[in-house]
This record gives structure tokens, C-alpha cells and sequence, in this order.
């Protein structure tokens, strides 16, 4: 919207300077995309043989598996660590120094790890034979911590009459918290929570690293087990692939959008968390 | 003293890994940085196609795995013919394109920031779209984005360790020489661990200062 | 503004993606995919890991060993799990598909498992790349582990083996046209690919070799490197470069030169030495009924090695 305060309503002289502008940016966008094209072309990335292995039942099957297994860790992850988030922000918030301590300690330890190094270090050390509980708990407490801090950013932007007025009621603080404030800052929130959940989704595929088989890893599986006359199909894999996690992740972003327009709910300080948020997850 | 010696012993290991992130994330952080202004850049211009350009960057690169890039680029890329390229260079712009979708984002909420009236004020003095942005916006969007720009770079510093997984020589790759040495486990990831907090630390430092510095008084 | 017709649209696309990936399971080719590529001018390359015809061996319901951990629980679970390669065409190789493994490896593992008692269907395998051999070991996550593991001391602190069954040596992969490459002196300056936690990449790293040396979790990673050009040569054990040869005859071909001696044991806990004894036994027994030999020919021996002697037993 404010974008357009950037520059006036064009006129005859500015739309045709916008029209070359179109037309060189076309012009150089399909010379980009022909160029693209001519790569694949001559290294065989077309050839049927490549692209065959798809056409079979058993291949199509494992990425079926492989999407499952993905949608199977990210709703463990995702619900542990909102549950993790609910907890470590009342926690921050609570009245016993100490508590706050320990979950604020979690909170920024576990925010500041690089998640590959913490799901490579649960992998070596204790589940080299469960990948998948490394990958659920690394995840879980990344995002967990992640979560805390937007939830309690949400919990500081009710009106603080809210808790006044349960005081008031003679409700205990665990009352004001559960029945009160908590409730409505994930409601308040819940653009960025659902943003934080994408980047959970993403990060599923760190289960490639630690071998376990999500749909990336089993990707990797379907181009190395395929011999064709131009070598192994990564290029062909990645191009099933790929579109298979962008769709997810952008169906899980227009949720969230499409809440963030219809709640109407969400607080100056939502908003602008929400693009902190995004940025500061990987 | 096995924790202490794992450090001691493998200084040089240790040091090249160290070295590794920081080139690795000094150089994408550069490549983010440039490519996040110019696409912010497209998507407020009046040029619908290059709106229309920094929207589909922006989407698709923000909702794609980054291990998914990497595999991408490490494995795929190189089949086209291009196979020059190294693994630290593929992993430099693997982390930059990647990066550049955020430091976009944020650039483009921080030109928001920015008062209609500045905008306006230009263009009755007659700026073009270009200066205007050049000479007006941006500057002022560049104070208000110090902050989450900070918090986009330790992203990228934390990132960065999935690099280690495809070859490059970086901190976390250092795990494979160190547990395959019989080092102790918690040693070896502390120390690993302790390197990236290093970084991420001065990076959150250095930022919070400048924000001090030039923050703008509204 | 200009945001609502886009937002529509990346929806329509997602969705679009979504259904596709979803229906596009629903038809489909059935069977074996492993080879679908491949037409006719690599009809010479044998060795698919797929087609391999499965030897069945009898199955020894007597076994008892006694003093060993691993055997007894083994037992009691009905299961044993033997860890194995899942990307060494001839060796250890699992369809993507159907999940069958398949290879000389895998053969050998069926081979002791039905010495110690245990049938087909008790098998649980389990795919361990090379780095996690030791700890997969000794953490107990497998019982047995039979997958180009070479016996040596360094690895001996950590783990027991019996065999060896088979004996490999160290040797190059490089492309059909390259002809710099003669063996193991003439890697200088060269980009040479391994695989992490292996010996063969401890070998080529050595100073005296003075290549350039990058590494993977799996050996099919180093092969599409080459052959894509991002490496000069990949080096590990003829026998598991002889697979990839064979899957692109007219792109790869392997140096001949082999510079170690790898001999190939089955790895288990350590100190199990009743385990350990068994193993032997049962890799004696099938090397001399001629089962060894059949196994040979009807996995490597396809990427064109003929059948050696077996090699002596040297872990007591």
C-alpha cells in the first residue's frame, strides 16, 4: 500500500519508460530461463531415461512414505514445541526468581545453538538409533524456545487491565495465566506462531543430515539407486522434490496470512514481531 | 583432562574450521545484503515485472528448505554442466540467495517504517522513484532495520553449520576428523558449539551498538 | 494492492503441486524401477542390485552359543539385526522400492545368520553408513555388522571381528577418458572423493599422495561427483568401485592398480568371542560347501571379477 507513495500516478512518459524497463527485464529474464533451459539441454536432463524412474508405482510410493515421514515429525515437533513454547513463556513470566531464571537460560541456550549441531549431537549421542528423536527433540526445543518468546511478547501485549480485572475476580495468577492471558496471546499471535511452525516444517529436512528418512533423504535414495546413460537424476529428483516442500510451507503461510487478515485481532506488536519472527528463524 | 585436551590437541583443526564460518558467512552475508536491498528495491518499484520478480524470489526461496538448497546445489547444479564451481562457492551462494529472501523482507517492512510524508515531500521536489529511494527512503529504512538485520545475520552465522554436511571446511565439519579421533562427544560438540556462540555474540554486540549509534529519534 | 491476485494464485499453484504429488501416486508402472533408465547402450551393466537371485541356506535351529550376550538376546527377541551398505551395487544394496537388500554382503549375513539360527524373516537389517559403524556396535543397535568393513587395529579397540571373507583392495574410479590417473602416485593436486569415516580416505589423505580430498556419507554421492566433474577420482575398494564401473560401463572405468589390502570382516560387540567362533564357523562352513563361491558369482562376480580363493580366517 504504501509502496505506492513511493512514486506518483504514472503519466504517458513514465509508463513507457516503464514498458521498456518490462521489456528489458523480460528480454533478460528469457535469456536467463533459455540459458537454464540449453543446460539442461545439453547434459540430457530431458532424456526419458532420466525422468522414468518416476513413472513406477514403487518409486512414487517411496516419496508418499518419504512426505509422511516429514508430516509425521513435523506434527510431533510442531505440537511439542508449542506445548515446550506455553510453558518456557509462563515460565519467563513467573513470580519465583528462579524459575525465571532456568526458562529464560533454556530459552536463549537453546535459541542461540545452531539446530543442525544440536540434532547431530542428540544423533551421536544417545539416538543413533532413533534418528527420528533426535530430529523430534532438537526440533522441539529450537522451536520451543522460539515459541516461548512470541507467546510471551503476546502475553505482555494484553491489556494489562485484563489481568487486573481477574485479580480482581480473585482468580490465583496459574488462573489468570491458563484461563486469561495465554489464550489470548496465541490467538493474538497466532500469524507468527503458524510462521515459526513453517520454519519447523523446513527444518524437517535436517533429518537428511542425521540419515533418517524424510522425504529430502529419500530423494537422495531414488537418485543414487537410479543408474541412467547420463548418471544419477538429482537434477529430476530435486524437481519433484522441491515443489513437494514449497507447497506445504506455502500453504501453511497462507494460513496464516488468511488468519492474520480475518482475526483482525493481531496487536501493533504482533505484526511487527511477526517479520522478526520470520527473519530469525532459519 | 580429555575435555580440555580436545581443544588443546586440535588448535589447528579448530582454527581452520573457525576461519571457515567466518569466510562463510562474511562472504554470503554480503551477497544477502546486496541481493535483500536490490530485491526490496523491485518489490516497491513501479515496474510491475520486477515487482513481480522480487515477489517470486522472496516466496519461493522463503519456503524452501535450506537443506533442500544445499542439496540442490551441491548435487544438482554441478549436472548441468557447471562443475567449476567449489564447494565453498556453492555453499556461499546457496546461503546468500537463500538470506537475501530475509534481509529483503526486513529492508522492505523498514521502508514502511518510513514516514509517507518523507516519500512525499521527495516527490514534490521532483525526485525520481530511484532517488527518492536512494536518497530518502533507504537511508532512513536502513536506521529502523539495524536491529532485525542483526538478528537475519545470526541466522545466517547459525545456518552456516549446515555447509559442514556438504563439504565445506567450517566449524561443524570439524566433528567428522574430531569423533573419528576418539575425542569425547560433549567435548567436541561444546567446543563446536562455543565457536558459533563466539560469533553470534560480537555479531549481536556490534549491531546492538550501531542501533544505539544511529538510531533515529521519532 | 498488486498483492491479492498474487496471493491467490501461489495458492492455486500449491495446491495444484499438492494434487499433483498426491494423484500422481495413484498411476503408475508396477515392479522393479531400479534400471528404468537405462536403455540399450549400457544393456552390459549387470550388476543392478535389484535382480540379484536370492540362495536360500539352511537354517541350523540347533545353534546354541553359549556365553554370548549378543547371541541370547538375540535369540530371545527372535530377531537378529545385522547392520549393511545400502548404496554398494554388489555388495549391500537396497531397492528403493520394495526395501529388499540385496549384494555379496548381504549374502554373506544371510549365510551366518542361518548358521546361527536364525531364518530369513529373523533378519531385521539395517542401513549403517561407515561412520557410525563402531558406535552402532557397540551401542548394541545391531548384533552383527556385515558391509565392506575393514578388520584393522585402530578399529579393533572398539569393536571384534571374524573373517575375513573376503579380501578387497584400495583403488581409483575416474572417468573413461582420463588416462593421468595410473594409481595412487599420480593423484597430486587432484580432487580425489571418499567416503567419511573410511579407511581408504584416511589412506589417499596421507601427505605423500598430496591430493585434494573431499568426502561424503555414501559412496554414490562420490560417484555422481565424478561424474559430473567436480572430482577427479573417487577411491575405495575395488570390489565396491567394480559395482559403479559396471552401472556405467561407457562413463567410468576403474584404475586396476589396487595399493592395500582390505580384508573384509563381520564386525561384532567386543569380546564376544563365542559370537566371534560361530561366525567363523559358519563363514568356513559355506566357503567350503561351495555357497561362497555361487554368492561370488552371482553378485560381484556380474561386474566382470572372477571368483578368488576365499581368503584364510585370521580372527580367533
Amino acid at each position: 500500500m504504501s509502496a505506492t507513495v513511493l512514486f506518483d500516478t504514472p503519466g504517458p512518459k513514465a509508463r513507457a519508460r516503464s514498458k521498456a524497463y518490462t521489456g528489458i527485464t523480460g528480454l533478460a529474464l528469457a535469456a536467463l530461463l533459455g540459458w537454464i533451459g540449453y543446460r539442461f539441454w545439453v547434459t540430457g536432463q530431458f532424456d526419458a531415461s532420466m525422468w522414468a524412474r518416476f513413472e513406477y508405482t514403487d518409486v512414487q510410493w517411496a516419496i508418499v512414505q518419504g512426505l509422511l515421514t516429514t508430516l509425521k515429525v513435523f506434527a510431533i515437533a510442531g505440537a511439542a514445541s508449542l506445548v515446550l513454547g506455553a510453558v518456557l513463556a509462563v515460565g519467563r513470566l513467573s513470580d519465583h526468581a528462579p524459575v525465571r531464571w532456568v526458562s529464560a537460560v533454556i530459552v536463549e541456550f537453546f535459541r542461540a545453538m545452531p539446530l543442525v549441531i544440536m540434532i547431530y549431537a542428540l544423533y551421536r549421542w544417545q539416538f543413533t538409533d532413533r534418528p527420528m528423536w533426535a530430529l523430534v527433540i532438537g526440533l522441539t526445543l529450537y522451536n520451543g524456545s522460539v515459541q516461548a518468546e512470541v507467546i510471551r511478547a503476546g502475553i505482555n501485549a494484553v491489556p494489562r487491565g485484563q489481568a487486573e480485572a481477574a485479580y480482581a475476580l480473585g482468580l490465583r495468577k496459574s488462573q489468570v495465566m491458563r484461563v486469561v492471558l495465554v489464550p489470548q496471546a496465541v490467538r493474538s499471535m497466532l500469524p507468527t506462531i503458524i510462521s515459526q511452525l513453517v520454519v519447523t516444517l523446513k527444518d524437517t529436512s535436517l533429518g537428511y543430515v542425521i540419515t533418517y528418512e524424510e522425504l529430502l533423504y529419500v530423494g537422495n535414495q531414488i537418485a543414487a539407486t537410479t543408474n541412467t546413460p547420463n548418471g544419477f537424476p538429482y537434477v529430476q529428483v530435486m524437481m519433484v522434490i522441491a515443489p513437494i516442500y514449497i507447497a506445504m510451507c506455502l500453504l501453511l503461510s497462507w494460513a496464516a496470512r488468511a488468519i492474520e487478515r480475518r482475526g483482525g485481532r493481531t496487536t501493533s506488536t504482533g505484526a511487527a514481531l511477526a517479520g522478526a519472527g520470520m527473519a530469525a528463524g532459519d | 583432562m580429555d575435555f580440555l585436551n580436545t581443544l588443546t590437541d586440535n588448535t589447528e583443526l579448530f582454527r581452520k574450521g573457525f576461519l571457515g564460518t567466518l569466510a562463510l558467512t562474511g562472504s554470503s552475508a554480503l551477497i544477502a545484503l546486496v541481493l535483500g536491498t536490490l530485491m526490496a528495491a523491485f518489490r516497491v518499484s513501479p515496474v510491475p515485472v520486477l515487482r513481480w520478480i522480487g515477489t517470486t524470489w522472496v516466496t519461493i526461496l522463503r519456503n524452501t528448505p535450506l537443506t533442500l538448497l544445499f542439496f540442490a546445489s551441491v548435487f544438482a547444479v554441478p549436472k548441468l554442466g557447471l562443475n567449476q564451481l567449489t564447494y565453498f562457492v556453492l555453499a556461499m551462494a546457496t546461503l546468500g540467495f537463500y538470506t537475501s529472501a530475509f534481509v529483503c523482507e526486513v529492508v522492505r517492512s523498514g521502508i514502511n517504517t518510513v514516514p509517507i510524508g518523507q516519500a512525499e515531500a521527495a516527490r514534490s521536489l521532483g525526485l525520481t522513484f530511484s532517488q527518492t529511494l536512494r536518497t530518502v527512503i533507504l537511508p532512513q529504512a536502513g536506521r529502523t532495520v539495524i536491529g532485525p538485520i542483526g538478528s537475519v545475520l545470526i541466522a545466517l552465522t547459525k545456518n552456516s553449520a549446515i555447509a559442514g554436511g556438504f563439504n565445506v571446511v567450517e566449524l561443524f565439519s570439524t566433528q567428522k576428523t574430531l569423533t573419528e579421533n576418539a575425542n569425547p562427544l560433549f567435548a567436541v560438540f561444546f567446543w563446536i558449539a562455543l565457536g558459533y556462540l563466539l560469533i553470534t555474540l560480537v555479531l549481536s554486540g556490534i549491531f546492538r551498538g550501531l542501533e544505539n549509534r544511529l538510531a533515529v529519534a521519532r | 494492492m498488486t498483492r491479492t491476485p498474487f496471493r491467490t494464485r501461489t495458492l492455486g499453484a500449491a495446491a495444484l503441486v499438492a494434487a499433483v504429488a498426491l494423484t500422481g501416486a495413484a498411476c503408475g508402472k508396477s515392479g522393479d524401477s531400479t534400471n528404468a533408465g537405462s536403455g540399450g547402450g549400457s544393456s552390459s551393466s549387470a550388476s543392478k542390485g535389484g535382480d540379484t537371485k536370492s540362495f536360500s541356506y539352511k537354517v541350523n535351529t540347533a545353534a546354541d552359543l553359549k556365553g554370548s550376550p549378543v547371541w541370547a538376546k538375540a535369540k530371545k527377541t527372535g530377531k537378529i539385526t545385522i547392520g549393511v551398505k545400502a548404496d554398494q551395487p554388489g555388495l549391500g544394496f537396497q531397492d528403493v522400492g520394495t526395501k529388499k537388500y540385496s549384494g555379496f554382503d548381504i549374502e554373506i549375513a544371510r549365510m551366518v545368520a542361518a548358521d546361527l539360527g536364525f531364518a530369513e524373516n529373523q533378519i531385521n537389517y539395517k542401513t549403517i553408513d561407515s561412520a557410525q559403524r563402531e558406535a552402532a556396535l557397540s551401542g548394541g543397535q545391531v548384533d552383527l555388522y556385515v558391509g565392506t568393513y575393514t578388520i584393522n587395529d585402530e578399529r579393533k579397540k572398539q569393536v571384534s571381528f571374524a573373517g575375513p571373507y573376503f579380501v578387497a583392495g584400495q583403488d581409483l574410479l575416474v572417468q573413461k577418458s582420463n588416462s593421468d590417473i595410473t594409481g595412487p602416485t599420480t593423484v597430486k593436486g587432484k580432487k580425489v572423493c571418499s567416503v567419511e569415516g573410511s579407511t581408504p580416505l584416511q589412506n589417499i589423505s596421507q601427505k605423500k599422495y598430496g591430493a585434494t580430498t573431499s568426502s561424503f556419507d555414501k559412496y554414490s554421492k562420490c560417484v555422481n561427483t565424478l561424474l559430473s566433474g567436480q572430482v577427479d577420482a573417487v577411491t575405495t575398494d575395488d570390489a565396491i568401485l567394480l559395482g559403479y564401473a559396471a552401472q556405467y560401463p561407457d562413463k567410468l572405468k576403474v584404475v586396476g592398480k589396487p595399493f592395500t589390502k582390505e580384508p573384509y570382516g563381520v564386525g561384532l560387540k567386543k569380546g564376544d568371542t563365542a559370537l566371534q567362533t560361530a561366525v567363523d564357523n559358519a563363514i568356513t562352513a559355506h566357503e567350503q560347501s561351495g555357497d561362497w563361491k555361487k554368492a561370488f558369482e552371482a553378485t560381484l562376480g556380474k561386474s566382470g571379477m572372477t571368483a578368488p580363493q576365499p581368503p584364510a580366517i585370521t580372527e580367533k
